[in-house]
């Protein structure tokens, strides 16, 4: 796989880190996270709630403070963590006293703060904390990478058993109530999916730019497509490609994975808003309020 | 049979099969901000086509949530008929129109219980097919929503809800926001729809433009104040204890036009004490 450099050519060996486990887990569980979080990222655009990525991930960094305080395991006691805040995110969204924006921002604050106080007083719970604020994928594990093949073999089950509920329920949640789908359901199952997504891809991305994963590469499919199942697929296509690129350039320029796999994206997102017109079109209806 | 029940027994809740599709009895719904509804009794019987007129705060929004089941009472029953299909047409004000859902997904959807290929399976397309030809929309299956006229879109979700096979839907103002012609077109549907046997119930702003043309009218202000037919309820009496204040009515072509007071009473009055 060694190439020569040509004198006065700068050689770039694409090829090299793939000599290496850890870049080849990298890169795996980088695109796996890329394709789980764009397609989940769909669901979360779509419903207006797009800073849930952003809040979720603080809750569940808390989580990890709260978990080591009990001395349960780490990964389930944020799990169960994230999950709690989703479920009462999800609450009080559908008994409308406020916005989804806001409720998010209730929740998930409060949650990370009381994860912080916890850190202050008892110390961190022993994860290096800038790991999971900017995402660490060179030290992924195996376990990580099970962790997220499982997350999206379950997310798929999921979606391809319950489209039409959960695509219902999303466009048109009172209609999809009246003509008998279990919304309530559906909207919580979503939240559990959700959290274990931020949950396996915080690794990965990073408490700080994990939204980005759930929220640009939907965006940029829903500016290539009006069919949801289109958008669903091309949103899982980019978030890939978003991960495994930006894992090679997080290696050739040494930066950080977290760093590059978003600008990657926000490159399709660029692209897709300098190419204009129906993509643009498009664009103008995401995340409006309704 | 529209209107109140004949007589209240202890079992009210009970509706025996053949009797009424859906039967709301001594219905009140509170949201805790005292009653929107009160003491409403109303069946639907199969093959009624029925509106339910009133102002704004009616409570007809909520009665069709009630009907629907999408509303719990805080007293009194609501009884649908079991096995039920219902269908639910919203107002256009409450779809997404930015959503991405071309309007064969959008039909495709509503068949959402039970276990269901993400996919539109081929008998499915067939059907679809033919429910858009049924309404008019032929050849726009792949269409986003957005991009048809105000009475097209109005229709992809009456396609939806019969795609369901509905055997009763609901319409939440079927009519607001579209022209004369649309309107007009949008209700010798749903009488044709309801000819072909399907049981429908509007909520509607439109007293001469669509309540005036249904066979059976309910005119709510939190209670019901009358049911009937337009003949029966279209009355000064029963309009201005609706809406709360004086109407009259014309007689135009042998159908009933409901006007409001002439502005002119109150400048006359005005006048007379000046």
């Amino acid at each position: 796989m060694n190439s020569v450099a040509q004198p006065g050519l700068v050689a770039l060996d694409v090829f090299k880190p793939f000599e290496f486990e850890f870049f080849r887990n990298g890169v795996l569980v980088a695109t796996l996270a890329g394709a789980l979080c764009g397609v989940v990222g769909c669901y979360v655009v779509l419903r207006n709630m797009s800073y849930i990525g952003h809040g979720l991930s603080h809750s569940i960094f808390g989580g990890y403070a709260v978990a080591g305080l009990l001395g349960i395991n780490l990964f389930l006691g944020a799990g169960a963590w994230g999950v709690l805040t989703a479920l009462a995110i999800g609450g009080i969204v559908r008994r409308r006293p406020i916005g989804s924006d806001a409720a998010i921002g209730v929740v998930t604050t409060a949650a990370f703060a009381f994860g912080l106080a916890v850190v202050q007083i008892y110390g961190s719970p022993g994860r290096n904390a800038d790991a999971l604020l900017f995402g660490n994928v060179l030290g992924v594990t195996w376990a990580d990478v099970w962790l997220i093949v499982g997350v999206s073999i379950g997310a798929l089950a999921f979606i391809f058993i319950g489209y039409r509920q959960l695509l219902f329920t999303t466009f048109d949640a009172e209609v999809a109530r009246a003509t008998g789908v279990r919304t309530n359901v559906v909207d919580a199952l979503l939240m559990v999916l959700l959290s274990a997504t931020v949950l396996s891809t915080m690794n990965v991305m990073g408490v700080t730019l994990i939204a980005a994963n759930l929220v640009i590469p939907a965006v940029v499919a829903r500016m290539l497509t009006d069919s949801f199942s289109r958008m669903l697929m091309l949103a899982g296509l980019i978030g890939a490609v978003s991960g495994f690129v930006g894992m090679n350039a997080s290696y050739h320029l040494d930066v950080a994975s977290g760093p590059t796999i978003v600008l990657t994206a926000a490159v399709f997102f660029v692209l897709a808003f300098v190419a204009g017109g129906s993509f643009r079109r498009r664009a103008a209806g995401v995340g409006h309020a309704h | 049979m529209i209107g109140l029940p004949a007589s209240r027994t202890p079992t009210m809740g009970a509706v025996k099969p053949g009797a009424a599709m859906i039967e709301a009895a001594q219905l009140s719904v509170d949201y805790g901000v005292g009653e929107v509804l009160s003491d409403v009794d109303l069946s639907i019987a199969d093959g009624d086509l029925v509106g339910i007129v009133g102002p704004s705060g009616s409570g007809k929004s909520t009665l069709l949530k009630a009907l629907l089941g999408t509303v719990a009472p805080s007293t009194g029953t609501v009884v649908r008929r079991s096995g039920l299909t219902v269908g639910l047409v919203p107002q256009v004000e409450q779809i997404d129109w930015s959503f991405p859902v071309t309007v064969a997904e959008c039909v495709g959807m509503a068949r959402a219980r039970g276990w269901r290929t993400p996919w539109i399976r081929r008998a499915e397309r067939v059907e679809i097919r033919e429910v858009l030809e049924r309404l008019g929309l032929e050849g726009l299956g792949h269409r986003h929503i957005r991009d048809l006229s105000g009475g097209q879109q109005q229709r992809v979700f009456l396609a939806r809800a019969l795609f369901t096979k509905a055997e009763v839907i609901f319409l939440d103002e079927p009519t607001s926001g579209l022209d004369v012609r649309t309107r007009h077109d949008v209700l010798h549907l749903l009488d044709e729809l309801n000819q072909q046997g399907l049981t429908i119930v509007l909520t509607t702003h439109d007293l001469n433009g669509i309540a005036a043309h249904l066979p059976k009218i309910v005119c709510l202000n939190t209670r019901i104040i009358g049911a009937g037919s337009p003949d029966e309820v279209l009355v000064p009496d029963v309009l201005e204890r609706t809406y709360g204040s004086p109407m009259h009515i014309l007689e135009h072509g042998g159908m009933r036009v409901v006007v409001d007071a002439p502005l002119g009473v109150v400048r006359d009055a005005g006048e007379a004490t000046a």
